[in-house]
């Protein structure tokens, strides 16, 4: 492995000495080098993204069916959520997206601060994400009776088919929701580790980006649920 | 040189993998957190093992129910008072008397034998078949056949054991407290809606849900193993033909089932919370939950056979001596039914979709018999004029050519559509499925487990004793089985306790064919515990085999070869090779070996 040649000068030594640290991490004996290491985990991460997908599969085609069969229900309940609230979220995941391919790219180059701070950042937005999603959303919607399947009780409901909706609503953003919050403890174990160890950097950020890897799908998948959910007529 | 010595006396790779530090403790320790695949797979294979013997008593409660019909008869008489008085008979409730305090006062002998043919198939299916290939012997096989000294991530590998033994207690528990009545595919709205007021069927439904999580861990690990920890030397078509069909069953696991995942997390929602999407009375459709199961479901047929059909190809090819012919007809055969098997769920709900759709799918379904006969003709085609050894492993092998033929060739009525009108729901349908999953999977488990007990545990056991098993699991086998072909045929349904009279001897020589086929595995066991105990020392290569597992020591060292690898010679060379740590003693080889 090529030592990369960057500053070390204000790091105390015992961070460059712990075998935590990244100049000093060394792939699994199973594997001829780091580099066949780094691409194999990353393969595996792409295949397990492809089940993330297969997942929310079952979600989008029941929605499709419902859709198709009760598009009154489906409209109805698309113009009781508010696309402002859907359209501020899209917002921060996408900006959090940009920032976890940030602290990537920081990482290979060993801005060991940016790189930190841009992971902070990442985790800052899964957090509004999620406080948005719970506050002004369920917190508002449930409240009023819109809630899923037999929990339904708004009185003004025009069509017999809105919980439906509403189950399918839950689920789907729910689900999401539960991701984002998985992606938000993968990335504050990573900025747990960056602070006390320094554990990345140029030669060492596997998992660093397949955390990103993760938080893209997860931002994907709500750039699909966004439009579904909140925009159609 | 002192140093040199106590380093080579502490260095992991001289001992077998079996060695451990001393005291009882520290190896239990030392095993539940190992990394190294070959104790793993030796840990799913105890874990799939005992499954298998839970699975396997509920098949013959199941079968002792059916010696007796199960009736209820309501008669009226004249009683001494000169009122009519009716009298209710149930008579045949075997089970209920046998162990009817196991589940609670007021469980009439029906729902009994409704949870016990649920607790076979849902152990059988989610706890034992997929896992009992794959995860057992493919966990131990895998690398060592690559030449890699482990899978691609070896803690994942770990953790997938420990989610498989998780989602087994769940399983556990719940026949614990009572079992379930569901049927094994917890179709709704019954699964919704049964014994409502309590967690058995949300119990069962999450064993099965974390249970997919570690077949999607497994298979991903060995795709990435496969693309990337092949020996030097070894491209795609150098790899033996087992690797082929686990890398096409990891494929599948890794692609079907995050939909049972969803399908399972719907279902369990849908109990608990009444979201509806299942319940038509809040406009949601159960035929929805057949389709997203069965698009799961089907595929994972083809996970439990696949890696049978690659046991077989290798058994087969070692023990006739000879090059495996269509060695890539077999590779790609494995990889299109592995893509067919997305394309046929609707064959089980042909009565659930239009007919143009029902066409559809019947068309699509005969496809799969292309490729499995395929497989089936070169494996044939590899025994003629071939240097046939027979032994345990190869007398399960060509069991395999027979009833597995005999299980696809009966799938071809249920395929189309005018006969599965008549058949479909009937014994045909369960005769037919354990003729593939049975006679299919679990012969070709049987064939696997004794080509490599002696590379996995270093002991060599009885030929004699395990010939009497095979012998006896075969005779049974057919006998439970053949009949219900024509017990199918002439009406019984599957999943029913009554039957009317007509039916009864068959059914009562299919019960004794359980009996035996529970004699001959018994056999087996006992062979194997006491190869365990007292087995002769096993050469590192038996049986003569060319793959790269019969190169290093039996049981193999802790990191599986002395140096890498490195391919000299395709796995079924046979013809031209000698094959390796040959003793002239051992078996004769062929003219021309080594001779190239």
């Amino acid at each position: 492995m090529t030592m990369i040649d960057t500053d070390t000068s204000g790091v105390p030594a015992r961070i460059l000495k712990s075998p935590m640290h990244w100049r000093n991490a060394k792939h699994q004996s199973h594997w001829r080098s780091g580099d066949e290491e780094f691409d194999a985990a990353k393969f595996g991460m792409w295949l397990f993204l492809s089940t993330e997908v297969l997942l929310f599969a079952g979600i989008f085609c029941g929605y499709a069916v419902f859709r198709m069969l009760y598009p009154e229900a489906w409209a109805n309940g698309s113009h009781s959520l508010d696309w402002r609230m859907g359209a501020a979220n899209t917002a921060i995941l996408l900006f959090s997206s940009w920032t976890a391919a940030n602290a990537v790219r920081l990482c290979q180059l060993d801005k060991q601060f940016w790189f930190k701070i841009n992971i902070l950042i990442t985790i800052l937005c899964a957090i509004a994400f999620v406080a948005i999603k719970f506050t002004f959303e369920y917190g508002i919607k449930l409240p009023e009776g819109k809630a899923p399947g037999t929990f339904f009780s708004y009185p003004y409901a025009t069509d017999p088919h809105e919980p439906l909706w509403w189950s399918l609503y839950y689920i789907g953003t729910g689900i999401h929701a539960f991701h984002v919050i998985i992606g938000a403890f993968l990335f504050a174990f990573v900025l747990w580790r960056a602070h006390r160890y320094q554990a990345y950097g140029p030669t060492q950020y596997t998992l660093v980006e397949n955390s990103a890897l993760y938080w893209h799908i997860v931002d994907l998948i709500w750039i699909f649920l966004f439009p579904l959910l909140y925009l159609i007529h | 040189m002192s140093t040199l010595e106590a380093n080579a006396g502490h260095h992991h790779d001289e001992g077998s993998y079996f060695d451990g530090p001393p005291g009882m403790m520290a190896r239990i320790w030392q095993w539940s957190t190992t990394v190294d695949h070959k104790k793993i797979g030796v840990m799913y294979l105890v874990a799939v093992l005992f499954m298998f013997f839970l699975g396997g008593m509920a098949a013959i409660g199941v079968r002792y129910e059916l010696l007796d019909p199960i009736r209820t008869q309501t008669t009226e008489f004249v009683n001494a008072a000169g009122d009519i008085e009716t009298v209710t008979v149930t008579t045949g409730e075997s089970l209920k008397e046998l162990m009817g305090g196991m589940f609670g006062e007021g469980v009439s002998g029906s729902q009994i034998y409704n949870r016990v043919f649920t607790l076979h198939g849902a152990i059988m299916v989610f706890m034992f078949i997929i896992p009992a290939i794959p995860a057992a012997l493919g966990n131990f096989l895998l690398p060592i056949m690559l030449g890699a000294k482990d899978v691609a991530f070896p803690r994942l590998n770990l953790l997938s054991w420990y989610i498989y033994v998780v989602g087994c207690l769940f399983g556990v528990l719940s026949i614990l407290l009572g079992g379930v009545d569901t049927g094994w595919t917890f179709y709704t709205p019954y699964s919704t809606t049964t014994d409502a007021d309590h967690w058995r069927v949300v119990l069962m439904v999450m064993a099965a849900f974390i249970l997919g999580f570690s077949s999607i861990l497994t298979g991903l690990n060995f795709v990435v193993t496969v693309h990337k920890l092949r020996a030097p030397g070894m491209g795609w078509f150098d790899m033996p033909l087992m690797i082929w069909a686990l890398y096409a069953t990891a494929i599948i696991q890794v692609l079907a089932t995050p939909v049972v995942g969803i399908t399972l997390l719907l279902l369990i929602f849908e109990r608990v919370m009444h979201i509806g999407i299942f319940d038509p009375s809040l406009g949601g459709d159960p035929v929805l939950y057949q389709h997203f199961f069965w698009f799961y479901s089907h595929p994972v047929v083809y996970v439990m056979i696949l890696p049978g059909m690659g046991i077989i190809s290798e058994v087969i090819a070692v023990n006739a001596r000879k090059h495996i012919f269509g060695y890539r007809a077999i590779a790609f055969s494995s990889l299109g039914i592995a893509g067919v098997s997305f394309l046929v769920w609707g064959h089980h709900i042909f009565t659930a979709m239009g007919e143009l759709a029902a066409i559809l799918f019947s068309g699509l379904t005969f496809l799969v018999a292309i490729p499995t006969a395929i497989k089936m003709f070169n494996w044939v085609a590899t025994l003629y004029k071939g240097s046939i050894v027979i032994n345990t492993a190869m007398t399960y092998g060509l069991m395999f050519l027979f009833t597995f033929s005999i299980g696809g060739l009966t799938g071809l009525p249920l395929a189309t559509l005018a006969t599965d009108l008549h058949l479909h729901d009937s014994y045909y349908v369960v005769a037919h499925f354990h003729y593939t999953m049975m006679g299919g999977t679990v012969i070709a488990f049987m064939a696997g487990l004794h080509h490599w007990w002696p590379k996995m545990f270093g002991k060599m056991y009885s030929e004699k004793g395990a010939m009497l098993g095979a012998a006896l699991v075969f005779i049974g086998f057919n006998l439970t089985f053949f009949t219900q072909f024509f017990l199918g045929t002439q009406g019984m349904p599957r999943r029913y306790a009554n039957y009317v009279d007509e039916f009864q001897t068959l059914h009562q020589i299919s019960s004794a064919g359980s009996l035996i086929l529970l004699v001959g595995f018994l056999v087996h066991l006992f062979v194997f515990v006491q190869s365990l105990l007292s087995g002769d020392k096993a050469p590192a290569n038996p049986w003569g085999g060319l793959t790269l597992e019969w190169e290093t020591e039996s049981p193999p060292i802790e990191h599986n070869f002395h140096k890498e690898p490195i391919l000299k010679h395709g796995p079924y060379d046979f013809e031209t090779t000698v094959p390796p740590h040959w003793d002239p003693k051992d078996y004769p080889l062929p003219e021309n070996a080594g001779k190239h």
